[in-house]
């Protein structure tokens, strides 16, 4: 960075510089207006947060059947505006690192079977209590109860005993988990008093943001909480507001018009438009999430480990990323983990290879047509995706017959039922609960049907391996095997992509979820 | 009044309440024969066989559907619309809100509307086959043919996002003054308007020029009236049924049909309430709404009757 620039952008985070000034200043020094813009923020956030204002967040993600309960949060509004009222016991960072909130310190025995978490002193509820270990240990309960059907309970059911003594809550779980403080950073392990056993969608949590008004599908509001433990990182702004607006352009709309400070989920066909509007900067960073074709492994003719290779191979990655995602995402390969999880490691990247697919195809002995179903639903650009596989399928002599099925009832009639189809992952925070959602042979969600009790217990036993070289190890064997022998077809990693308008500064690339894990609202402040 | 016209008018009512009953039996039917049940959409994903049996079990779907008709029925005429499966909250108390909403746009909508058709219609009629009816009839029957939704993201475009004169999203909430709603409905409300401005513009034209040929609006020519007070004291009154028909028509359109527009606007009314808990198969929800949109379309179709007979001498006085 050369130093008058360096200078220009230290003068207006202080002020005595506008914005349109220092622009105009950077473009005579042959800087681009994106990297001036970067520049910006940058000096902004080292001039610290301004305190006050009201952001509001223009979302998709909320119907009117949305409700406050953390353990019946699904989409990404009560996802997001759960970030701003409640508080966590422990959260990751964005550097993936595991970060302490309401668990001040986590232990655990050498066998990863017991686990201590230490309650942090001074976290305050909105309605004036302390947040004590046995209102974390009743949220975990909670949790674990069949009855509150939480999103959480596929792994809170692995902790056998949940006992609180003075500061400490003590788990004991039935196998040993290595990973347990990930699975505690779960978006519905949101603390409440008594762990919401009370009144499950009170709404009263010890986040950065009392809930001001509450109207599912319409709006959400929240007023900063005076008593916040962490007031200098989160709650800049004096109050916060989500609004639902499920439809792409009037988000956009929205957006332009200043109505809102930022919006999800913009559409990676329209981005570069979006880009040349003055004051809206594109937010776009690459997650866990990724889009699939998915074979049941136990079902003919995909029961056959050539034929699933011959489409592997006949699929051709990059024009679908460029095409299909605009290149915003990155390239898969064929198994459902990438960079931003914990303990990943590089395997050589698969290609397509129309000569070696036919190979694969011969030696399989299929003939005739492959039905692929597809459906708009399945992903955004999921039909055009299925076109382009075919036409790339066709190259290496397998011919794809697409049948495009109806968006309602997909995932009721469809997915994890028919024996091929595409579909998309959000992705998970830790390798172990992506493999023992969807891979292991037991996991309700098996879609590609890949059941193999050798994959099964190195799934176990990498779980409770504390030594990280050798998790690493196992990981790297275990992505192998799903890539090689598995019924995963994976094209493409989508990326996250939101946008913020004018003097929206603060905000902090996290590959866990979209605006920056959900805490965009809590950690973002209007410059002056 | 007299006994011939209040009889008439109790036999519509009787008539509109009838047919209540059987759409009432439409939608119970429509609903039962959607694919998947209800149970199913609770569960999602997560659905094993025994947690559907149990949920069935306690929502009472193992009963045949017609004790379930008579139950529900008998729910309505007392009031209870029951309790939304999806959210488990009162449907009353949430449509309530949703209900007033839709009817405020509806209203100031139809309150720009209906004038101006009427009021273009007339000017079409005075001016008939030259520039200015011309004219009319074709920004009218343009806006008309243009989707809706086009429409209104042209109105965001230009007023929202270029001159930001009208907020481009128009929620609103309990707390907001009556000139703040109005702000944040008038993109929507314009919208509307230009959608069902045609149909009762092109009717009100055609009424009054329908009746132009008679032999006493001749009379008030050579009468020497000026050509706007003849239409308006001898034309218009009696071309008032088929237009308070089509207005009608479009009142009722403008309460129930307007679900497109209130996506684009986001908009928190009856329209959005409906498609979200169709997506979640919340049954009672959806037979609540569907009734209610019935009821609306049924009860201004028997206004638009009523006030026909009204206007009419021949049906006020039958032979």
């Amino acid at each position: 960075m050369s130093n008058e620039l360096d200078y220009l952008s230290r003068r207006v985070a202080s002020g005595k510089l506008s914005r349109r000034d220092f622009l105009g200043r950077a473009a005579a020094l042959g800087v681009s207006a994106t990297f001036a813009n970067s520049l910006l923020s940058s000096a902004a956030r080292a001039a610290g947060p301004v305190k006050g204002g009201t952001l509001k967040a223009g979302l998709v993600g909320g119907e009117s059947t949305n409700s406050l309960d953390p353990a019946l949060m699904m989409t990404q509004v009560p996802f997001a505006f759960g970030k701003c009222w409640g508080e966590m016991i422990v959260e990751l960072s964005p550097d993936g690192k595991l970060e302490n909130r309401i668990a001040e310190e986590i232990g655990a025995s050498d066998d990863a079977k017991t686990w201590t978490l230490k309650i942090r002193d001074g976290v305050e509820f909105h309605n004036g209590k302390t947040v004590t270990a046995e209102d974390v240990a009743a949220t975990l309960e909670r949790h674990s109860d069949e009855k509150s059907k939480s999103g959480a309970l596929g792994y809170m059911k692995g902790i056998e005993t949940i006992k609180a003594s003075g500061k400490e809550v003590v788990l004991t779980l039935k196998e040993p988990n290595a990973d347990l403080p990930y699975l505690l950073s779960d978006y519905h392990l949101i603390v409440q008093p008594n762990g919401g056993k009370d009144k499950p969608d009170a709404g009263i949590g010890a986040g950065p943001y009392k809930v001001k008004v509450n109207e599912p599908g319409v709006r959400h509001v929240g007023e900063r909480f005076a008593n916040y433990w962490q007031g200098d990182k989160m709650g800049h702004a004096d109050q916060i507001e989500v609004v639902v607006i499920n439809d792409a352009t009037a988000r956009t709309a929205a957006l332009q018009g200043g109505q809102v400070n930022m919006i999800n989920r913009v559409e990676p066909k329209i981005v570069d438009l979006i880009k040349r509007v003055p004051g809206v900067t594109i937010r776009n960073h690459s997650g866990p999430g990724h889009y699939v074709f998915i074979m049941h492994c136990n079902t003919a003719p995909f029961d056959n480990n050539d034929l699933r290779m011959a489409l592997k191979l006949a699929i051709n990655r990059e024009e679908m990323l460029n095409k299909v995602l605009r290149g915003y995402g990155s390239l898969g390969n064929d198994f459902p983990i990438n960079a931003s999880y914990p303990l990943f490691t590089e395997i050589e990247q698969r290609k397509y290879d129309p000569d070696k697919a036919k190979f694969h195809y011969k030696k399989s002995g299929h003939d005739g047509s492959i039905l692929l179903r597809t459906s708009d639903v399945a992903f955004p650009g999921a039909v055009d995706a299925a076109q382009l596989y075919q036409q790339s399928a066709a190259k290496a002599g397998i011919k794809l017959e697409i049948k495009r099925e109806p968006g309602d009832g997909y995932w009721n009639e469809v997915w994890n039922k028919q024996p091929f189809c595409a579909s998309y992952w959000g992705g998970r925070s830790t390798q172990d609960q992506m493999y023992s959602t969807a891979y292991l042979s037991s996991a309700d969600w098996n879609d590609t049907r890949f059941k193999r009790p050798d994959f099964d217990k190195m799934v176990l036993a990498a779980r409770a391996e504390l030594d990280e070289a050798k998790r690493k190890q196992m990981y790297h064997d275990m992505a192998v095997m799903v890539r090689d022998e598995g019924g995963l077809i994976l094209p493409m990693f989508n990326q996250f992509i939101d946008a913020t308008g004018p003097k929206v500064a603060g905000w902090v690339e996290d590959p866990h979820q979209e605006l920056c894990n959900g805490y965009a609202l809590a950690k973002c402040w209007l410059e002056a | 009044m007299s006994a011939p016209i209040v009889k008439l008018v109790a036999q519509r009512i009787a008539l509109g309440i009838l047919l209540l009953l059987a759409v009432s039996v439409l939608i119970f039917a429509g609903t039962q024969i959607l694919p998947g049940d209800v149970a199913q959409a609770i569960l999602g994903q997560s659905a094993t066989p025994e947690s559907l049996a149990n949920l069935r079990e306690q929502l009472g779907l193992n009963q045949p559907a017609y004790i379930r008709y008579f139950h529900w029925l008998g729910g309505v005429l007392t009031g209870d619309l029951g309790t939304a499966m999806s959210s488990g909250q009162d449907i009353a108390t949430s449509i309530k809100e949703r209900l007033w909403n839709t009817l405020f746009l509806a209203f100031w909508a139809a309150i720009v509307a209906i004038p101006l058709a009427v009021t273009l219609g007339l000017i079409a009629v005075r001016y008939r086959n030259g520039w200015v009816d011309k004219l009319i009839s074709g920004v009218a029957l343009a806006s008309t043919s243009f989707p809706e939704f086009f429409i209104g993201y042209l109105l965001v475009f230009y007023f929202a996002v270029q001159h930001q004169w009208f907020p481009a999203i128009s929620t609103v909430y309990e707390g907001m003054s009556f000139g703040e709603r109005l702000q944040a409905i008038a993109l929507p409300a314009a919208a509307l308007t230009l959608v069902v401005l045609a149909h009762m513009m092109r009717m009100t034209r055609a009424a009054i020029l329908n009746v132009m040929q008679s032999a006493y609006v001749e009379t008030a020519e050579l009468k020497g009236l000026s050509a706007f007070a003849v239409i308006r004291k001898h034309a218009f009154p009696n071309a008032i049924a088929p237009i308070i028909n089509v207005v009608m028509l479009n009142l009722a359109y403008l309460v129930v049909g307007v679900v497109v527009v209130e996506v684009i606007f986001v908009y928190p009314g009856m329209g959005q309430y409906l498609v979200d808990h169709v997506t979640k198969r919340d049954v009672p929800v959806v037979q609540a709404v569907g009734l209610i949109f019935a009821a609306v379309y049924i009860s201004l179709n028997i206004i638009a009757d009523i006030a026909a007979i009204v206007a009419n001498p021949r049906l006020r006085h039958p032979k």
